[in-house]
């Protein structure tokens, strides 16, 4: 497998993506974003963490981790290993999120 | 077969890999696959003893229904501490890190395995973790039980939870660096011609379970990381006074313990369909099916984690899902025991000590198996939850499964290990004491449990006595029964008959080389031009010869 030599300047522009991220986490954490629409309401503090580092992780990935410039097993593989994180998540909030919909005892 | 005996491997070299290099720096920094197994080898029989004397503290304490040998706060240890041992320590690593590590480069025609640092590393590794969780256990040992549940684990537990947490953790890296390692290995240094329906199901066995070790160990780790957090910095995640959840630390904690168990049963499988298909001398039952339901387990492995939880406060409808889904993985499991089954059917089967331990793995983990539906189902479930019934369900898939596969190929790759022959008397003589003797500790306790008597208690009724007596003798001579190998496999090193380079005559690549094998595996790399289990018939001749030319001109 001939390997991909990464120009310096891709590392230091994702370092500097990532550290861009850092900031943006600590900044958001400062704000609050719990917004009310009719009765619901929604608490976003969680999910926009969640999403700054979802998107920093990508970029590690992509770029630190060379999935980027990786053959199609390699890619298999990282996909294998999301759908792996989707199953966690599915079944544990196919319990959270059906709790409430049976009232007696249990 | 006559093909077979025909064949000539290399001529025995006296260098081989245990003598090619001497001194202690030799083995401590040593590459070799095969010494490495070697090292793991000894360091899981001593936490396998260590396990075990706690397991013999727990049936001393339970002969009698007064808790009068040991306090309840020292019993919650002790049976902590045996699993925490026998499982991370000794199930785990057992098959994969000692006879996975020793065969999987040699039976697909490989020199080591890809990353042989990295296999050293492991074992370091291993060994840094078993350090950390020895001392937690010295220093005063843990009492949450092997499964560390919260809120107890967090906040009201008095015990070493947290530097056991952190064994378990860095033990946790050695088992993906092993699994990383099988992976790559089998995907890009089989031999010429080792494609992959001619790999040996032994090697389809370790690459499901490496999957497993892979997705599976970091969730395990992460989660211990957060109960660390949460006991130091009581961060809140699993603590409801917090605002956590104390049921999210069970998803958690059982998205990777259970498929666990299949790490620790799917080699012992992948060792079971090496012996019946040997010793019955015919190959095995629908291949590829045997081979996919090893990679159907462990996916289905995956989600199935829920029926631990159905007792807690886990949705009705999740634990409905995961009550189908638990039967579900009945379904690859039962194609290998059928395939097994119809390999034997009008074979010529021969009764050596790794074939006995293989039928016993059929039949212990079938029962284990069934005993397993009755938890997978919602309402039975309810009444045998945390009885003895449960205690006694995973010891017939952990130790009659797990265990007996260990020991089964323990015996079959001695030979190779070691280049001398154990005492074939001695050996099928153990092999029965130790059925006899779990049979008779673990039978009792499926009645027992589904009699009411609960685990982790270390007084009970009276009317339970009986089947606790019985349980106590047959530990008694399942121990005994362990000692006879331990003894006959160090003496047979010195004193064994020497092995030849393929006492079993069979068509495995590794049995083509000498016994014990040289540093490299094969003197040359083999090219592969037969199926897996090709037990050659006269007119195959020619297979065994071509592979011999090759040898030659290579």
């Amino acid at each position: 497998m001939s390997e991909h030599i990464v120009p310096v300047k891709v590392y230091i522009t994702i370092f500097l993506v990532l550290l861009a991220g850092t900031l943006l986490t600590v900044l958001a954490a400062f704000h609050d974003f719990t917004y009310h629409l009719g009765s619901r309401t929604f608490a976003l503090n969680t999910p926009i963490a969640l999403a700054i580092a979802v998107t920093k992780a990508t970029f590690v990935v992509l770029y630190f981790m060379h999935v980027r410039y990786s053959t199609r097993l390699v890619w298999v593989i990282v996909t294998s290993a999301l759908f792996w994180l989707v199953i966690l998540f599915a079944l544990t909030f196919a319990d959270y999120w059906t709790r409430g919909w049976f009232s007696i005892g249990w | 077969m006559r093909a077979i005996e025909a064949f000539e491997p290399p001529p025995p070299s006296k260098v081989n890999y245990i003598n090619a290099q001497y001194g202690l720096k030799s083995w401590l920094l040593t590459k070799d696959h095969k010494r490495i197994a070697l090292l793991y080898l000894g360091s899981i029989t001593f936490f396998f003893f260590i396990g075990g004397l706690y397991a013999l503290m727990i049936r001393l304490e339970l002969l009698t229904p007064q808790g009068d040998l040991l306090q309840s706060t020292t019993y919650n240890k002790v049976f902590t501490q045996h699993g925490i041992i026998m499982i991370f320590f000794f199930l785990i690593p057992s098959i994969p890190a000692t006879l996975g590590n020793f065969l999987v480069p040699m039976m697909i025609g490989a020199k080591d395995l890809a990353f042989p640092r990295v296999n050293l590393l492991s074992w370091y590794i291993y060994m840094l973790g078993g350090v950390i969780t020895i001392y937690a256990l010295l220093a005063g040992g843990v009492d949450t039980g092997w499964t560390f549940y919260t809120p107890f684990s967090t906040t009201f537990s008095n015990s070493y939870v947290v530097a056991t947490g952190l064994g378990i953790f860095v033990n946790g890296f050695s088992s993906i660096l092993t699994g990383l390692n099988f992976i790559v290995t089998i995907h890009t240094m089989r031999a010429p011609g080792m494609t992959w329906f001619r790999l040996p199901l032994f090697i389809w066995s370790h690459y499901a379970t490496s999957l497993i070790m892979i997705l599976g160990t970091p969730v395990v780790a992460i989660t211990i990381l957060l109960l660390a957090f949460e006991r130091v910095a009581r961060v809140g995640i699993f603590d409801p006074a917090l605002g956590g959840d104390p049921i999210l630390f069970q998803h958690l904690f059982w998205f990777y313990s259970h498929p666990a168990v299949y790490i620790m049963v799917l080699p012992s499988m992948g060792v079971v369909s090496e012996l019946i298909a040997n010793f019955s001398r015919k190959n095995i039952f629908g291949y590829k099916f045997v081979a996919f339901s090893s990679l159907a387990i462990a996916v289905f492995g995956f989600l199935v984690w829920g029926h631990h939880l159905f007792v807690t406060s886990q949705s009705v409808y999740a634990g409905m899902i995961f009550s189908f889904l638990s039967f579900a993985v009945a379904i690859p499991s039962a194609i290998k025991v059928f395939n097994w089954t119809a390999t034997l059917f009008k074979s010529s089967i021969s009764y050596d000590t790794p074939m006995l331990y293989a039928l016993g793995f059929i039949g212990l983990f079938t029962i284990g198996g069934m005993t397993g539906l009755f938890l997978a189902s919602l309402a039975t479930d309810v009444h045998l939850s945390d009885t003895y019934f449960v205690v006694a369900h995973f010891h017939y898939i952990m130790v009659g499964g797990a265990l007996m596969g260990y020991l089964g190929g323990l015996h079959y790759w001695w030979p190779k290990i070691s280049g001398r022959m154990y005492p074939e008397g001695w050996g099928r003589f153990a092999a029965l004491v130790i059925f006899v003797g779990f049979n008779l500790t673990f039978l009792p306790q499926f009645v027992a449990g589904y009699l009411g008597m609960p685990r982790r208690y270390h007084a009970y009724p009276p009317e339970f006595q009986v089947f606790n007596v019985l349980s106590t003798a047959g530990a008694s001579i399942l121990g005994f029964g362990m000692l006879i190998p331990a003894i006959y496999l160090v003496w047979s090193m010195r004193y064994g008959k020497h092995a030849e380079a393929n006492p079993w005559h069979l068509p495995g690549l590794e049995w083509r080389t000498q016994s014990p094998p040289p540093t490299e595996n094969f003197e040359h790399t083999p090219i592969v031009d037969w199926e897996a289990y090709e037990f050659a018939p006269p007119e195959e001749m020619e297979v065994v010869g071509r592979f011999r030319r090759e040898l030659e001109t290579a």
